[in-house]
């Protein structure tokens, strides 16, 4: 269906070249699941996207044969690419919320499909986005059809996208990312949607920086790296045997690594009792008691909405509890004038999940780290415990890539010497290998300085890695708690057991 | 439910600006030098019998709370008073003039949207957009009246296609409106290309282009809707800007008008008439952001929560 031959693309940009992707070979059979895992900037969206014309805009595309549905596209005018576009292959982009036009229906963004390429008739068509909702299981799709992508809920809304991916009846899907925005329990679900279109009769060709994500579905995988296949071969035997220690790093970072420590506890550093917050109608946090002691890094897993940042941010002094209060350091840190907190603040810090909202954009590392450090002392002895080049100094954020800026978060973090880091998601933007290097660094921050870290995720498999406790939130309340181990095996609540089942597992096929 | 009340909340903030813009005009009458009657009246005759007449009318007899309920009173009521110097009600004087101006600065908004549309849509080739945007530059950046005796000197003596002055015809309304325009449609052009270009970088873009949909579609159905929100929002302080304008635009092609009215009412003191078409340019202007507004939330639905 789809041979690719010595595949190369290059962007024009200002006073340079960059080449992405430099010479990828790629087959598609009809009916196939293929998989390109690599992180980002290996050049595998490129790769993904050249396939239907969309490389973008200052992009050249060569290729020794690039054979798509039996006919040669490399001669391809802009007409041709659209009868490929949506007909032969439909794309599905990472995050629904941006993927889908705000400002329009989900019925129009599916019927525009449907409209383009003249399927069905005018009259006919509401019925067919019913049907095609009805296929991707949205609930309710009579009322879904005139909603807003902001009216839905990220997996809902990936749902809609994915609707709007196969109207037109593709042979071929394309999946970008489809599962990074999402929680781990939703994003089981859509790769369980995505495997049904697969039974369908749809080919499948899924892009991801985790290979845990693609090897349920993955008949065969290419790992990327700079812009080449490093390595390529079955899910069965890239997993068993792989030859490329690339391809090994991926399957360590896969697999997860539990991070012990044999420090132990200290006292308490804050904690927490009977917090409640209600806004207007809606209670985010019914009654959560929580202690965190020095050294010890506490977990708090939960899905969006699960009410898990309104505790962060109860702690953190943020947003007052509507009852129960919080106390840092032995002192009262809720319900007293910001004044009171203000001495305490250095002691506390904050580390978000999207760094680089979290800078000003107009500063240097020197500056935003230099903030968080007492007047006349060095910047760089920070930079280099967290793992960064003093070359960087003169850096801005947008300058640097994803694992970097968490770096530098960090380095911020731990400038002022705190006894609790409060880290939300710190690492659910990153590519699992970088993942894995981030949570090294927590872990070592922990043994070497004693801080206390409560570390929030939607992923019981990063909690796993790295807490020594976890609490499992739901609905506003902690429905279980426990040594992480004792947690994992025997999970009491139905709750952390479907958390349980989300996390993304290498799995070897038979 | 939520699109009544932040329609209702859009209203009411209205008629507060209404009464600022009221009691700011009044307050800058108290604060004339002078009797409050000498302000009234102007440079109009001054007879004991006239100055009954403007106490009478203004109760300034009563004390100055009084004064000043009646005063917001009687203009909620519409009733504008009357015109000392001129001899005549404001109402009349006012309201005979409004639709010249009225009818130049919508010609004017109309020619100047639909030109910014045009440049932005429709030029997107790399060395026309060039050319456009200095061009929208120049535009911005020249005084009106220039371009005004510009336009006129071209069009009107050298090759006599529309008429010098007056308001005769739709063939009267061309050149005016066209000054007036040309520095809307520079602004907003730029406006809508900057919007254009964001919203056709955005993930939901490639996805329609994904969808086989030609880029002229793109353009039209995805990136046009993006970019008309802050065009939309400037266009109420457009209007402002072409009220203003027209005062002296009517003057360059000697058009009657409200500019004409307010200048001469000024400059002789006319003090009901000035704050006449205070009021009545505040009315213009919360009319027309309100609607402003309203048409932003008719075109992004996530500003309808809350």
């Amino acid at each position: 269906m789809i041979e690719v031959e010595n595949l190369r693309v290059s962007f024009k940009l200002p006073g340079r070249v960059v080449e992405a992707v430099r010479g990828v070979d790629l087959r598609i059979a009809a009916g196939e699941c293929v998989a390109i895992v690599g992180e980002s900037g290996s050049g595998k969206s490129v790769t993904a996207r050249s396939l239907v014309g969309l490389a973008g805009p200052s992009s050249t595309v060569t290729a020794d044969k690039l054979e798509i549905d039996g006919a040669d596209a490399r001669g391809y005018t802009s007409r041709d690419w659209r009868r490929v576009r949506g007909r032969f292959a439909g794309l599905i982009l990472q995050d629904a919320l941006v993927s889908l036009d705000p400002l329009r229906t989900v019925g129009a963004e599916i019927g525009e499909v449907l409209r383009v390429h003249g399927i069905g008739d005018r009259r006919d068509r509401p019925q067919r986005i019913q049907q095609l909702l009805t296929d991707v299981h949205l609930p309710e799709p009579e009322r879904r059809v005139r909603q807003h992508p902001h009216q839905l809920s990220g997996g809902l809304r990936q749902r809609a996208l994915i609707a709007s991916a196969i109207a037109g009846e593709p042979r071929l899907l394309i999946a970008d990312e489809p599962t990074t925005a999402l929680d781990t329990t939703v994003q089981a679900q859509i790769l369980k949607l995505l495997a049904e279109r697969r039974t369908a009769g749809e080919a499948l060709l899924l892009i991801s920086h985790d290979l845990a994500v693609v090897s349920r579905l993955a008949d065969r995988i290419l790992v990327m790296k700079d812009g080449r296949v490093v390595e390529t071969g079955t899910t069965r035997r890239l997993l068993t045997a792989s030859g490329h220690p690339y391809t090994k790093e991926l399957i360590a970072a896969a697999s997860g690594r539990r991070r012990v420590s044999d420090t132990e506890p200290g006292p308490v550093v804050a904690e927490a009792s009977a917090l409640r917050k209600v806004y207007a109608d809606r209670t985010v946090v019914r009654g959560v008691d929580l202690t965190i002691h020095r050294g010890e890094i506490v977990g708090l897993v939960g899905e969006s909405g699960s009410g898990k940042t309104t505790v962060a941010q109860l702690l953190f002094g943020l947003i007052e509890p509507t009852s129960g209060h919080v106390r840092f350091e032995g002192q009262q840190f809720s319900g007293v004038p910001e004044r009171a907190r203000r001495p305490l603040r250095r002691r506390l810090q904050f580390i978000a999940q999207d760094p680089l909202s979290a800078f000003d954009p107009r500063w240097t590392v020197r500056r935003i780290v230099g903030e968080a450090l007492g007047r006349g002392e060095p910047v760089e002895p920070v930079l280099i415990r967290v793992g960064l080049d003093p070359d960087l100094l003169d850096r801005y954020p947008r300058q640097l890539s994803g694992g970097q800026r968490q770096r530098v978060a960090i380095a911020r973090a731990v400038a002022p010497r705190p006894s609790l880091i409060i880290c939300d998601e710190p690492v659910s933007a990153l590519d699992v290998s970088v993942q894995a290097q981030v949570l090294d660094l927590l872990a070592e921050i922990r043994r070497d300085d004693g801080t206390a870290l409560l570390f929030i995720s939607h992923d019981l498999g990063v909690i796993r890695d790295l807490a020594d406790r976890v609490l499992v939130m739901h609905d506003g309340r902690v429905v279980e708690q426990g040594p992480v181990q004792a947690v994992f095996d025997h999970a009491g609540h139905h709750y952390t057991r479907t958390l349980l089942a989300a996390v993304p597992k290498l799995e070897v096929p038979a | 439910m939520s699109v009544a009340s932040a329609v209702l909340r859009r209203v009411a903030a209205g008629i507060v600006v209404l009464w600022a813009a009221a009691t700011a005009a009044y307050l800058a009458l108290l604060a004339a030098p002078g009797d409050m009657v000498d302000s009234i009246i102007g440079d109009g005759a001054d007879t004991p019998q006239i100055r009954a007449e403007v106490i009478a009318e203004w109760r300034l007899d009563r004390p100055a709370l009084v004064q000043y309920l009646d005063y917001l009173w009687r203009a909620v009521q519409g009733d504008l008073g009357r015109s000392y110097l001129l001899q005549r009600p404001v109402a009349d004087v006012v309201g005979a003039q409004v639709w010249p101006t009225l009818k130049l600065a919508i010609a004017a908004a109309v020619f100047g949207s639909l030109l910014a549309v045009i440049l932005a849509v429709a030029i997107r080739r790399p060395w026309a957009r060039r050319f456009s945007s200095t061009a929208e530059l120049v535009m911005v950046s020249t005084p009106p009246f220039l371009i005004g005796i510009v336009l006129l000197s071209v069009f009107s003596f050298q090759f006599g296609l529309f008429p010098v002055s007056g308001d005769r015809g739709f063939a009267a309304l061309v050149l005016p409106a066209v000054t007036l325009g040309l520095p809307i449609a520079g602004l907003l052009a730029q406006v809508l290309r900057d919007g254009l270009d964001r919203a056709l970088d955005e993930p939901f873009a490639v996805t329609a282009r994904a969808r086989g949909l030609r880029e002229r579609s793109v353009l039209a159905r995805h990136a046009l809707r993006h970019a008309l929100l802050p065009a939309v929002a400037l266009a109420g302080w457009t209007f402002g800007v072409l009220i203003g304008g027209s005062v002296i635009i009517e003057q360059v092609f000697g058009r009657p008008g409200l500019g004409q009215v307010a200048l001469q009412a000024v400059s002789a003191g006319d003090m009901p008439v000035v704050i006449a078409v205070v009021v009545l340019a505040a009315t213009v202007f919360v009319v027309v952001n309100t609607l402003a507004d309203l048409a932003g939330l008719l075109i992004d639905p996530r500003l309808r929560r809350s």
